[in-house]
């Protein structure tokens, strides 16, 4: 970060120190000389802390993946193998972890979506100023509950006897029991506010006057949605998706409660952690995660999702 | 566009469905935290106070408590200073690498917290060789506590005006004075806005917990997972759980009232503009 360092317009002229009733010391008055200083004074204890713990970790996650575990001590040992990751790759079981874990993270960011576009159109464009906050608080008051809480929750209503059974008996429906299905329809509704409130707040930033010059022009209320909302939307979407994919990618806890034996990523992870004490290999599987959302990010970044999230 | 008089009411209808699909859940918790019977079947056969008056009794609760509370304060109060610290240098200054600094901020919550977690785990044990305790979960908590604070803060800062810094520094005051009389004035609802979120999700967090806590130690979320199997602690749980849904509603309230025309999914907050 050597010769560019460049101040942005908010900040305070470079020679106000010259005022006489100026109370600065000298350490301020340091500061005010060298806008190199006081970047540096801002951005060294964050930045230090994101690369020493976070990035160090991913660093050290990445290398422990390619060392082994000794099968005696149950020791991590340091020697070099790409044994782990192989094992993660080629394995059918994991394999077919992979794609479940996958295709359970699509499903709930679907449902998701399908459900968030018309509550939060509604909420944006339909719902008068007072019911609009209304509608925004009582969207939000479930993200702070607790995630076990829902889970449970999800948990007493799929058990055998419990209110799916009771609402369906009438008209001959059942619970799916405890498994994907369970984890999916759990899954999606713990995440359902952070794939609504986004797309909320991409639907208020459409101007109205847009959509008017559009049925202005003829447009049908769809052909206004799809040319004009659409677009504007995207990056509001992928931001809410962000969320859900992730956010259901790395989950074994709700597995653990509805989903009976299914298996995901995470509770390899897990019990790769705990009870099979086997770090190195959970440090293999957790690559896969990361993987896939680094690639998605990859994807998405010019659409300028990653500044709404 | 004009929207016909149906559409709005199928819309309408619509809200209405994906609410009740919201709030039945949390009403059932509710409604199992009085059910006499522990397997908590559908409807319930009779009403009951047991666990409300065992729930205050527990040693295990309240201790979870103390360990939730005292974690959420301290990772908050680290991800205020360095949030803070972060959005300031990130607004205010363009470098070498500013692009990836604000990318590297939103990792924490990008990447699933299974992820962090084993991430922090694996640094902490194999690494490092420092035990696990409430500290490496405080570090950990911090990590992705830090960019609720720093979304909230940076938004306001970049709908502050530059002018009321620039009078204050014209009529000589120095940095600190500046930052002390008018800019954190300005701030000081955005960082209580993102510092309530911060503990928010602290105080609720499971997954990157359960890799970083020390034996022997319990937070209330991981109270929860141990003692939902439990037939005889699985009514607490609920209680607690209602106890949890009614406080969550003084921040909640606090936060919206306090951040003005924001709407935040996670802390991150959805902003109209990049500067």
């Amino acid at each position: 970060m050597a010769q560019q360092i460049q101040q942005l317009p908010p900040g305070p002229p470079r020679d106000a120190g010259s005022v006489p009733r100026a109370k600065t010391n000298a350490f301020s008055a340091l500061l005010h000389r060298s806008p190199r200083l006081r970047l540096a004074g801002l951005l060294t204890a964050p930045a230090g802390w994101l690369v020493l713990v976070y990035i160090a970790a991913l660093t050290a996650l990445l290398i422990t993946a390619f060392w082994t575990v000794d099968t005696f001590t149950g020791e991590v040992s340091t020697v070099w193998t790409t044994e782990n990751i192989v094992t993660v790759l080629t394995d059918p079981v994991y394999q077919r972890i992979t794609l479940r874990t996958l295709w359970i993270a699509v499903a709930v960011t679907v449902i998701d979506m399908v459900l968030a576009l018309p509550i939060a159109f509604f909420i944006a464009k339909v719902a008068s100023a007072r019911w609009e906050k209304l509608l925004v608080v009582a969207v939000l008051m479930p993200l702070w509950a607790s995630y076990l809480v829902k889970a449970y929750a999800w948990r007493n209503i799929l058990a055998e006897g419990g209110l799916l059974e009771w609402l369906g008996a009438p008209i001959g429906l059942s619970s799916p029991g405890y498994g994907e299905t369970a984890v999916i329809l759990t899954l999606s509704y713990i995440w359902l506010p952070y794939m609504i409130l986004p797309i909320y707040a991409g639907f208020d930033r459409v101007p109205d006057s847009l959509l008017e010059a559009s049925g202005d022009l003829g447009a049908k209320p769809l052909t206004t949605m799809r040319l004009v909302m659409l677009p504007l939307l995207v990056p509001s979407i992928i931001a809410g998706t962000i969320f859900t994919f992730s956010l259901s990618l790395g989950d074994y806890i709700t597995a653990q409660i509805v989903g009976g034996t299914t298996q995901m990523l995470g509770t390899v992870v897990y019990a790769n952690v705990g009870a099979a004490n086997n770090l190195p290999f959970a440090a293999a599987v957790s690559l896969v995660p990361i993987a896939i959302i680094m690639f998605y990010l990859f994807i998405v970044r010019r659409s300028g999702a990653l500044n709404s999230l | 566009m004009r929207l016909s008089r149906s559409a709005k009411v199928v819309l309408g209808v619509v809200t209405v469905l994906v609410l009740l699909f919201i709030y039945t859940p949390l009403l059932l918790v509710v409604v199992n935290s009085f059910n006499a019977d522990r397997t908590f079947g559908w409807p319930p056969k009779g009403f009951t106070l047991e666990w409300w008056g065992k729930a205050f009794d527990s040693p295990g609760v309240r201790e979870a408590v103390l360990s939730s509370l005292w974690v959420a304060v301290v990772s908050t109060l680290i991800s205020l200073l360095l949030g803070t610290l972060l959005a300031l240098s990130l607004q205010r200054y363009k470098f070498f690498g500013r692009n990836i600094i604000s990318l590297l901020v939103i990792l924490p919550i990008a990447l699933p917290g299974v992820v962090t977690g084993i991430a922090l785990n694996n640094m902490f044990t194999t690494i490092l060789g420092v035990p696990l305790s409430l500290w490496t979960v405080v570090i950990a908590h911090a990590t992705f506590c830090m960019v609720t604070v720093f979304n909230n803060v940076i938004a306001r800062l970049r709908r502050m005006s530059p002018g009321l810094e620039e009078a204050s520094a014209d009529l000589g005051a120095g940095l600190f004075t500046t930052f002390n009389l008018v800019t954190f004035p300005q701030l000081r609802s955005a960082l209580l806005a993102g510092g309530l979120l911060a503990f928010a999700l602290s105080f609720d967090e499971i997954i990157v917990t359960t890799f970083t806590i020390g034996a022997g130690e319990t937070t209330l979320p991981i109270w929860i997972l141990q003692n939902l199997f439990r037939p005889n602690q699985a009514p607490v749980v609920n209680v607690v759980a209602v106890v949890l849904i009614v406080v969550s509603i003084v921040p909640i309230w606090l936060a919206q009232k306090l951040s003005g025309d924001s709407v935040r999914v996670s802390g991150a907050r959805v902003k109209a503009d990049e500067r």
